[in-house]
């Protein structure tokens, strides 16, 4: 089957100035949530316990609150985690004998008013320092793995796709960053693994565009570079839509049955493959194009300087 | 052009024969298992395994085999239930120094095994367990150390006849204060020669002519060192004592130590046979000076107040006969006169040696035991929520030493069965160098742990399935070539898995799921370019050739700089985002090489023999 059979001849660049403002718009609202109401940070970043247990009955939430807060844990957040039988109650650092062992006080204070047994399915307990160490080696991973990348790129393309390709992927971690703090969903260490993978996807989708790009500021002889840059995307636009596609597949079954523990990850990743589908597309071409790269900047260096080079690019 | 040399394609063959090899004994479920080993004294042997046999077979539990493994015991039961019934029984008859603990046994047949191919192991996310991560506090590791040495300068001091007025332990220093300056240089000469890991320095502090003790830089990190690998070691003892099987006990980061205790249910319990202080401490009563002057403040400087659990003060030496870090063995029982808890206690040669001159020397004088227990609380400081370390020591039982002690002897005065017990195993296993905290734990329960492999594997297969039927659609002959190569990859990142002896965690299973997708990439990108040369007109077989060659650079760029990102992953990684980084990483590698060279060598051998072949694709 080949939906995408003719060459397709899309104006991408046309549109660049609107998807510019469009980015940009997202850009700000993102940051915007950002600073003004930050990430909802699970127990991994803030410190705090976790616990999931499993009722063999509906498990009634507000007995469980009321005995919770009876026995001075007034402080917990109780909820429904998956099916009306597993509760999942968080509990930030008090100032309690012994944090470590806060989680068996509270399991034994529910199973003991209660007749059946009732099943410990999950108990996470981070201390504030190794939330905070948490924090802080996150943010430092993502700047590595942009570092890093950022050499590669220059190495192999050069500088100005470099840039591009980093503008890319900022732009598609801060969306993803917005998008987690607008809908307050929890950020835990699961999403943070699943924003460096973006990283990685996105900059692999932004890559192929790119090598194709530099293919055809080699190959075609005539042309602007932005109906260079146009051909380019278009060459590599089935594939994009492909890999994206069979990504996309996999994670949504990862979304669907990889269970509850595992949904803020493929949310994240869904929403990263979309963004960075996009984004190779109408952000590092973008940026790649704006910085006005031309055939000279790609041309190996013995050749250069011999031809009479136009503004634009194009050689006559 | 599309011919394979002979060894490319035995080398695709063999690496996927090689694949399937390894990957084979991932397919084969562990049994449900009770694990006896045996400590220092006791001896796995036939007479043992008779015994469990019989034992199990009174209580007609069903057990599908027993087996020697070295020095381990494994029988063999059906499911969990039996396996928790077989377990009650054999703690119950076995007696002696024997660990009996739940496990998984392998069932992969032995010729796969003999060749070295075992099944990956599972992470606690899948299998259900405890995971621990201690904080070791190594200012009191440094204290405890400087400590020591006080109490070594009393004794040197003494010996050597140079009168001090006190010894007092700082946070990093010891100050020793002398009558006069002459006495306090014969200290300082003595000193310096004796200890030269010591920076010594004369100090007048007020009027009192003073030295100062500090340890240099190389010692303190030697002490930090010793205090962590001591407490990896008493830790692993004091698993042992639990009873669990394949245990991880390992040092992280300078400070750090990580504990995996697969299985274990009771939290409660492991965090407080882990976390405990408890240890031993045998005082002189100091019978010279009244305890109530003590108590009202004329303490004298070589002895302390310490009270017994009853409330009553003693003033008792502030020389420590012994510590609990010469006992090696200890159980507990009940007094067969009085019908008490008390705890039997075995000292190692030196603590004999010493107890036994000591005990000798005060034949008709009192004699303490002290129960020492350091606790951690989180108080609030002028605001701020601080951590407060505090000591608790009481006495336990004060008793008129009737005869000389030495190896062997018994202390009574235990609230109950349960602590004589506890504490017993704290003095067997060793004591902590340092005070440890918990300061994360990571718990799955059983029924969480299967729901995570069913819905994992369920994730991967259902993922897989979908990428087959959309490749086939899409790229007809070709995806079918790219689904094969798929598989492969699958079976390829397993075998790796198995052969690294690798963990395999839910994020792991994520990480191959996302493998899944993007392996695929290579082959879109080979296969659209393919498309292209066709659809200008090339030959088939030009075209198989150029999209093959054209999509190379593209595909390892791509691939090296997701490489970037999962090296980054795991660099930064704590134990499950590492699952995730390892599974990307090895599913990056293995689809390199079966989506260009698998693909290539079967796409070669369906067309590469015709002459104008037409191709689906």
């Amino acid at each position: 089957m080949q939906i995408l059979d003719k060459k397709t001849d899309f104006n991408f660049m046309s549109k660049r100035k609107v998807a510019a403002v469009f980015s940009i718009l997202l850009l700000l609202s993102s940051i915007t949530s950002l600073v003004m109401q930050g990430l909802n940070f699970g127990i991994d970043f803030t410190g705090g316990t976790m616990i999931e247990l499993s009722y063999k009955e509906e498990a009634k939430l507000g007995s469980i609150r009321s005995t919770l807060e009876k026995n001075g844990y007034g402080d917990a957040i109780v909820q429904n985690f998956g099916s009306i039988h597993d509760v999942l109650i968080r509990l930030p650092i008090l100032e309690t004998e012994n944090m470590a062992e806060l989680s068996n006080k509270i399991v034994a204070t529910l199973q003991s008013g209660h007749e059946s047994k009732i099943d410990v399915r999950r108990v996470e307990f981070v201390g504030p320092q190794v939330g905070e160490e948490l924090t802080e080696q996150g943010g430092l991973a993502m700047l590595y793995a942009l570092i890093g990348i950022l050499i590669y790129v220059s190495l192999r393309f050069e500088y100005r796709f470099a840039i591009g390709s980093v503008v890319a992927l900022v732009h598609d971690v801060l969306l993803t960053l917005g998008f987690f703090s607008i809908l307050q969903l929890e950020f835990d260490l699961t999403v943070l693994a699943a924003i460096l993978a973006i990283i990685g996807y996105s900059l692999n989708d932004t890559i192929v565009v790119f090598d194709r790009i530099r293919e055809t500021f080699l190959k075609m002889r005539k042309g602007t570079s932005e109906v260079i840059i146009n051909r380019a995307l278009n060459d590599t636009l089935s594939r994009t839509l492909m890999t994206s596609a069979t990504t996309l597949l996999v994670v949504t079954s990862l979304f669907i049955f990889g269970g509850e523990v595992i949904h803020a990850f493929s949310i994240a990743l869904m929403l990263g493959i979309v963004v960075g589908t996009y984004s190779s597309i109408y952000i590092a071409s973008n940026t790649v194009l704006s910085m006005g790269v031309s055939k000279a900047d790609l041309m190996p260096p013995e050749k250069d300087g011999e031809q009479d080079i136009n503004e634009d690019g194009s050689q006559v | 052009m599309n011919h394979y040399p002979m060894w490319k394609n035995v080398l695709v063959i063999a690496v996927i024969f090689l694949g399937g090899f390894f990957a084979m004994p991932n397919l084969y479920d562990k049994d449900a298992a009770v694990q006896v080993s045996a400590g220092r004294y006791g001896k796995v042997d036939l007479a043992l395994m008779s015994k469990v046999e019989s034992a199990l077979k009174a209580q007609s539990v069903a057990y599908m085999g027993a087996e020697l493994q070295g020095d381990r015991l494994l029988v063999r039961l059906a499911d969990s239930t039996t396996q928790l019934k077989a377990k009650k029984i054999l703690d119950e008859t076995i007696k002696g120094d024997y660990t009996i603990a739940l496990n998984l046994a392998s069932t992969t047949p032995p010729w796969l095994s003999g060749m070295g191919a075992e099944a990956m192991n599972l992470g606690l996310d899948l299998r259900g367990g405890v995971h621990f991560l201690m904080d070791v506090d190594m200012d009191a590791a440094i204290k405890k150390a400087l400590e020591g040495l006080a109490s070594e300068f009393r004794g040197l001091l003494r010996d050597e006849k140079i009168r001090y007025k006190r010894i007092q332990t700082e946070a990093d220093h010891v100050v020793i204060g002398f009558r006069n300056s002459e006495h306090r240089d014969m200290a300082l000469a003595k000193i310096s020669s004796e200890y030269n890991e010591l920076v010594v320095e004369a100090q007048d502090m007020g009027t009192t002519p003073s030295l100062v003790v500090r340890l240099t830089e190389v010692t303190i990190r030697e002490t930090k060192t010793t205090a962590l690998q001591q407490n990896i070691i008493t830790l692993r003892n004091r698993i042992n004592e639990l009873g669990v099987a394949e245990p991880t006990v390992q040092q992280q980061g300078d400070s750090r130590i990580v504990v995996q205790l697969p299985g274990v249910q009771d939290t409660a319990q492991a965090k407080k046979i882990l976390g405990g202080t408890a240890t031993l401490e045998f005082r002189l009563v100091d019978f010279e000076h009244d305890v109530q002057d003590a108590v009202k403040g004329r303490v004298p400087a070589t002895s302390k107040i310490y009270y017994h659990r009853d409330g009553r003060p003693y003033l008792l030496q502030k020389r420590v006969m012994l510590t609990g870090d010469h006992i090696i063995n200890s159980g507990s029982t009940l007094d067969s006169e009085t019908g008490t808890p008390t705890v039997s206690v075995t000292l190692d040669g030196k603590g004999a040696r010493i107890f036994s001159k000591v005990t000798g020397d005060n034949i008709g004088n009192p004699m303490a035991v002290v129960l020492i227990e350091s606790k951690t609380e989180m108080r609030k400081v002028g605001g701020k929520l601080t951590k407060v370390k505090r000591i608790d020591a009481k006495i336990i039982s004060v008793a008129t030493i009737r005869d000389q002690l030495s190896k062997k002897f018994q202390i009574t005065g235990l609230d109950s069965g349960a602590e004589a017990s506890e504490l017993a195993l704290l003095l067997r296993a060793g004591a902590l160098a340092a005070p440890i905290e918990i300061v994360e734990e990571r718990t799955v329960g059983p029924s969480l742990g299967q729901d995570n492999i069913d819905k994992g594997f369920q994730s991967v297969m259902i993922g897989f399935a979908f990428v087959l039927v959309f490749m086939v659609i899409w790229y007809r002959v070709f995806g079918a070539v790219a689904n094969i190569a798929l598989a492969a990859n699958l079976i390829l990142i397993v075998a790796l898995l198995s052969l690294l002896q690798a963990t395999l965690t839910l994020p792991g299973i994520a990480g191959i799921v996302l493998t899944v997708g993007m392996a695929v990439d290579a082959n879109v990108l080979i296969f659209e370019r393919i498309r292209e040369e066709l659809r200008l007109g090339n030959s088939p077989q030009a075209s198989i050739d150029v999209g093959y060659s054209k999509a190379f650079s593209t595909i390892a760029d791509a691939n090296i700089t997701t490489l970037i990102a999962a090296v980054v992953l795991f660099g930064f990684g704590t134990g499950s985002i590492k699952g995730f980084a390892v599974t990307l990483s090895l599913g990056i590698l293995t689809s390199m090489f079966t989506a260009i060279m698998g693909t290539r060598a079967v796409v070669n051998s369906l067309y590469g023999g015709k002459h104008r072949p037409k191709l689906s694709i």
